[in-house]
C-alpha cells in the first residue's frame, strides 16, 4: 500500500468508526453479554445479589430441550412460519401483480389502501380483529353463518387459534412485501412481455416464463426477510391471546419474553433467544443454498 | 475581555437561577413518587388533597401502572434503581422484592403505632405481609375468593338459602345442572385459574411444598384428594371445560342463567352491579366457601351453631417503602395516611376495594352493603400460599397441568407427578440457596436431597409451614 492508499483506508475507517462503534456498544455488546447470560442461572435472586449467581455451562439448554413447553412452542413456531410464510409471499405477489396489471385503474390508490394495515398500529388492529372473531357478535362468523356454516370460536379453541392469527399476521403483513414485488416488477422490461405477445404467449405462459424467472432475487429477498421476521413472531399472539388457549400460540419469542420478564430467568430466557437465532441462521443458510442450486 | 461582554448575559441568567435555586430549596416540598395500578392509581388521588393538606412540606406524584404489566414493570424499576418511594404490590409478589431486598423493614417503624392499630387488620392477611420475623409492607385493601350465585336458580331447585357444605353444594349444582337442560352448566371455573385447587388443597390440609418448602408436595394423599374433588365438577359436567377468555360475556351469561355459580373475587360485586340487568339485581348474592371434609361435608356439629367457613385465598395488595429512597419518612406518612381507617373506607367508597382494616368496615356505606358481609366473614378465615418468589411460577405450572388434566390429555396422577418434577426444577435455586446458607464455616457437605426435614433451620422463609 502506497502513501495516497493508506490515507484513503484511515479515512474511510474514520467515516465508518462512528457507526462502527455505536453497532459494537449497542448490539455486539449486548449480544455478547446475552451469551454469557445464557450459562448462568441470573434470575431475580441474582438481581437481588450478584454472590447468588452460578455459572451452569449448558444446563440451560439441557433444560430447554427437555422442556416439553419449549417444543410446544417451536411446534407453534414452525406452524406460523410454514402456514403463514409462504401464504404472506403469495398474497403479496398476488396484490403486486393486480395493482401492477395494465388494467387497473388508480393503481396508487391500491396501493396506498394495501400498505395501510402495514403501518397501523399492531395494538388498535388486535383490538378491531378481536371483533371480528368474537365467537357470538363478531363479523366473520356472521359471514359464516351466511353461507351456512357453524360458528367457529376463533381465538377460543386451541385448533384454530394459531389459523386466526396468522390471517391476521398475514393481513397485517402483506402490503410491505407486495411493495417489493411492485418494485421488481417495475424492473423487467416490457420490450420482453411485447415480444412474447407477438410471439402469442399466453397471459400464465408471460408469467410463468418471464416475471417469475426475473422476479427471482426480489422473491429471495421477500422469502428471507418473511423468514426471519415470522421465526421472530411475537406481538400478534402476545396482544392477541396471551399464548393461549392451552399454550397453543405461544410462540418462542413469547415463551422468552414471559421466561424473561415474567418470571425473570434471564439466562433460560438467554438460551431460547440463542437456540432461536442458531435456527433462523440455519434457515436463512439453507434458503440460500437451495436457491443456488437451482441458478 | 470581549468574551466575558459576551457572556455577561449568561452570566447574570446562572446567577439568578442560583438564587433563586437556593431560596427555593428552604421550603421546596418533598415530592414522594407514588406508584399504583389500575383504577386504585387513579382513585387514590382523591384522598391526597387532604394529605398534602396536613403535611404541607409534601407533595405526592402519582404514577398509574396498568395491572398487566405492574409486575414486570417494578422487577425493570428494581433492575434500573428506578423504584419509587412508594408503592403498591400485590401481596403475593411480597416474597419476591424481599428477596431482591428491595423493600424497607417496617417493625421499627410500626412500634410507635398502637397495638390495637396493627390487630385491627385481617390477621390472615397481615400474615401474608410478614416474613422471617419482619414486616415488610401494609396491606391497603383485602381480597379473596367465595361463591357469586344465581339466588333465584338455586332457590328454583329447593334452595332457599345457600348451602353450607361441599355436599350440600354438591346436591344443588347437580340439580341446577338438571333443571336448565343441555345449554346449563352449574358453576363458571375458568380451567387456567389455580386459586380453587389450592383453596381445596388448603382446606383440605394439604402442604403444598415440603421441607421449608424446597419441594412440591402435590403428590401428596390430601392434595390429591382435594383435587380430584376439583376434577369431579368437570367430570359430572357441572363445569364447563373453558378457558377465561372462551366466556365471551361472563355477565350476560350469569344473567341467562348459562351457570348460576362461580368463584371469584370483590371486585365482581361491582361489576355485578354494574353489568347484570336491573331486574336481576336481586337475584343474586354472595356466599362464603363451606370446609371441605374427607367426606366433603361438615362433621356432626355439637352446638347447633352457624355454618362454619372453609378457608379461601389470602389476597389483596399492600403498600411497601424503597429501601434505597433518601424520602423514606415522607413516604411512610403517606402510608401511615393511607392506612387510617378514614381514608380506607373512604377509599372504599372510591373504588369498591375491600378495606384491610376490620374498623373501616364499620362504615355505613359497606356495612349497608349485602353483598360484603359474605366477604367480611370469609376474610377472617384465609390460608397464604407459600410465601416464597417461585409460587407466582409454581401457581402457573399447577394451572397448566390441571388444565392438561381436565382436557383429558393425562391422568390425574400422571399430571400431579409431572407437576412435582416441573416444581422441584424450579426450586432447585432455592435448594441451593438454603444449603449454602446452612454451611458453617467450614464447609461440610450437606445432604440436598431426600427428606431434610431435621435440619435445625434457624431458618427465614416464612411461617407458612409451621402453621399447618
Amino acid at each position: 500500500m502506497n502513501g495516497p492508499e493508506r490515507h484513503a483506508a484511515w479515512s474511510g475507517w474514520a467515516f465508518a468508526a462512528p457507526a462502527l462503534l455505536l453497532i459494537a456498544v449497542f448490539f455486539f455488546l449486548p449480544v455478547l453479554a446475552a451469551l454469557l447470560l445464557s450459562f448462568t442461572d441470573f434470575d431475580i435472586y441474582a438481581l437481588g445479589d450478584l454472590n447468588r449467581l452460578r455459572f451452569i455451562g449448558f444446563n440451560n439448554y439441557q433444560q430447554l430441550l427437555q422442556s416439553p413447553l419449549f417444543w410446544t412452542a417451536l411446534g407453534n413456531t414452525f406452524y406460523f412460519v410454514i402456514m403463514g410464510g409462504p401464504l404472506s409471499v403469495a398474497v403479496s405477489l398476488g396484490a403486486a401483480l393486480l395493482v401492477n396489471a395494465r388494467l387497473t385503474r388508480f393503481p396508487g390508490l391500491f396501493r396506498t389502501a394495501f400498505f395501510l394495515p402495514v403501518v397501523t398500529t399492531l395494538v388498535a388492529v388486535a383490538v378491531v380483529w378481536r371483533y371480528l372473531y368474537h365467537p357470538r357478535y363478531g363479523l366473520l362468523n356472521y359471514a359464516l353463518s351466511l353461507l351456512g356454516i357453524e360458528p367457529i370460536d376463533w381465538l377460543g379453541d386451541p385448533d384454530w387459534a394459531m389459523p386466526a392469527i396468522i390471517l391476521m399476521a398475514v393481513w397485517k403483513n402483506f402490503g410491505f412485501n407486495m411493495i417489493i414485488f411492485i418494485a421488481g416488477l417495475q424492473n423487467i422490461p416490457t420490450q420482453l412481455y411485447e415480444a412474447a405477445r407477438i410471439d402469442g404467449a399466453s397471459d400464465w405462459r408471460q408469467f410463468r416464463y418471464i416475471t417469475l424467472p426475473l422476479l427471482g432475487p426480489t422473491f429471495l429477498f421477500v422469502a428471507l426477510m418473511t423468514l426471519i421476521g415470522y421465526f421472530q413472531v411475537f406481538a400478534e399472539p402476545y396482544v392477541m391471546t396471551q399464548g393461549g388457549p392451552a399454550n397453543r400460540t405461544l410462540s418462542i419469542v413469547l415463551l422468552m419474553y414471559e421466561e424473561g420478564f415474567r418470571w425473570w430467568n434471564m439466562g433460560y430466557a438467554s438460551a431460547a433467544a440463542f437456540i432461536l437465532f442458531t435456527l433462523i441462521l440455519a434457515a436463512t443458510v439453507l434458503q440460500l443454498k437451495l436457491r443456488r442450486g437451482q441458478d | 475581555m470581549n468574551i466575558f461582554t459576551r457572556l455577561r448575559p449568561l452570566l447574570i441568567a446562572l446567577w439568578v437561577f442560583g438564587l433563586t435555586g437556593c431560596d427555593a430549596t428552604a421550603d421546596r416540598p418533598v415530592v414522594v413518587q407514588f406508584w399504583a395500578m389500575g383504577q386504585e392509581g387513579e382513585q387514590v388521588k382523591a384522598l391526597l388533597p387532604e394529605f398534602e393538606r396536613r403535611y404541607p412540606t409534601i407533595r405526592v406524584r402519582v404514577q398509574q401502572l396498568p395491572w398487566s404489566a405492574a409486575h414486570e414493570k417494578l422487577l425493570t424499576a428494581y433492575a434500573g434503581d428506578a423504584l419509587p418511594d412508594l408503592f403498591q404490590l400485590g401481596n403475593t409478589w411480597i416474597p419476591e422484592f424481599v428477596a431482591l431486598r428491595a423493600l424497607e423493614p417496617l417493625d421499627g417503624r410500626l412500634r410507635a403505632w398502637p397495638e390495637i392499630a396493627l390487630a385491627d387488620y385481617f390477621p390472615g392477611i397481615l400474615a401474608t405481609n410478614r416474613l422471617e420475623d419482619q414486616t415488610w409492607a401494609l396491606p391497603w385493601y383485602v381480597d379473596t375468593r367465595l361463591f357469586f350465585y344465581r339466588s333465584d336458580l338455586l332457590a328454583a331447585v329447593g334452595f332457599a338459602k345457600p348451602p353450607d357444605t361441599w355436599d350440600d353444594w354438591l346436591r344443588a349444582m347437580t340439580a341446577l345442572k338438571a333443571a336448565g337442560g343441555s345449554v346449563r352448566h352449574a358453576i363458571l371455573l375458568p380451567i387456567n385459574e389455580w386459586q380453587l385447587p389450592v383453596i381445596l388443597a388448603l382446606q383440605n390440609g394439604a402442604l403444598l411444598l415440603r421441607d421449608r418448602d424446597q419441594y412440591g408436595n402435590f403428590q401428596d394423599p390430601r392434595f390429591r384428594e382435594a383435587f380430584l374433588f376439583y376434577l369431579s365438577l368437570f367430570e359430572r359436567g357441572l363445569a364447563p371445560p373453558v378457558g377465561n377468555t372462551q366466556m365471551a360475556n361472563l355477565y350476560q351469561e350469569f344473567a341467562n342463567g348459562v351457570f348460576a355459580v362461580y368463584v371469584s373475587g370483590p371486585w365482581n360485586i361491582g361489576e355485578f352491579g354494574r353489568r347484570l340487568p336491573a331486574a336481576l339485581q336481586d337475584q343474586w348474592m354472595t356466599a362464603p366457601l363451606p370446609e371441605f371434609t374427607k367426606t366433603f361435608s361438615r362433621p356432626p356439629v355439637g352446638e347447633g351453631t352457624e355454618a362454619r367457613v372453609g378457608a379461601s385465598l389470602a389476597g389483596g395488595a399492600s403498600l411497601a417503602l424503597n429501601r434505597t429512597s433518601p424520602r423514606r419518612e415522607a413516604a411512610w406518612k403517606l402510608l401511615e395516611f393511607l392506612a387510617e381507617p378514614e381514608q380506607q373506607a373512604h377509599f372504599y367508597q372510591l373504588t369498591g376495594d375491600l378495606p384491610a382494616r376490620q374498623s373501616a368496615w364499620k362504615d355505613p356505606a359497606l356495612a349497608g352493603n349485602r353483598y360484603a358481609q359474605a366477604f367480611r366473614e370469609q376474610l377472617r378465615q384465609v390460608k397464604a400460599t407459600p410465601p416464597i418468589p417461585e409460587w407466582e411460577r409454581i401457581a402457573n405450572k399447577l394451572a397448566y397441568h390441571a388444565e392438561r388434566t381436565i382436557r383429558g390429555q393425562v391422568s390425574a396422577d400422571e399430571a400431579l407427578a409431572a407437576l412435582d418434577r416441573d416444581v422441584d426444577r424450579i426450586l432447585e435455586k432455592r435448594r441451593w440457596l438454603l444449603a449454602r446458607e446452612q454451611q458453617p464455616s467450614p464447609p461440610a457437605p450437606l445432604p440436598l436431597a431426600g427428606e431434610g426435614s431435621e435440619h435445625p433451620a434457624p431458618v427465614p422463609p416464612a411461617g407458612e409451614g409451621s402453621e399447618r
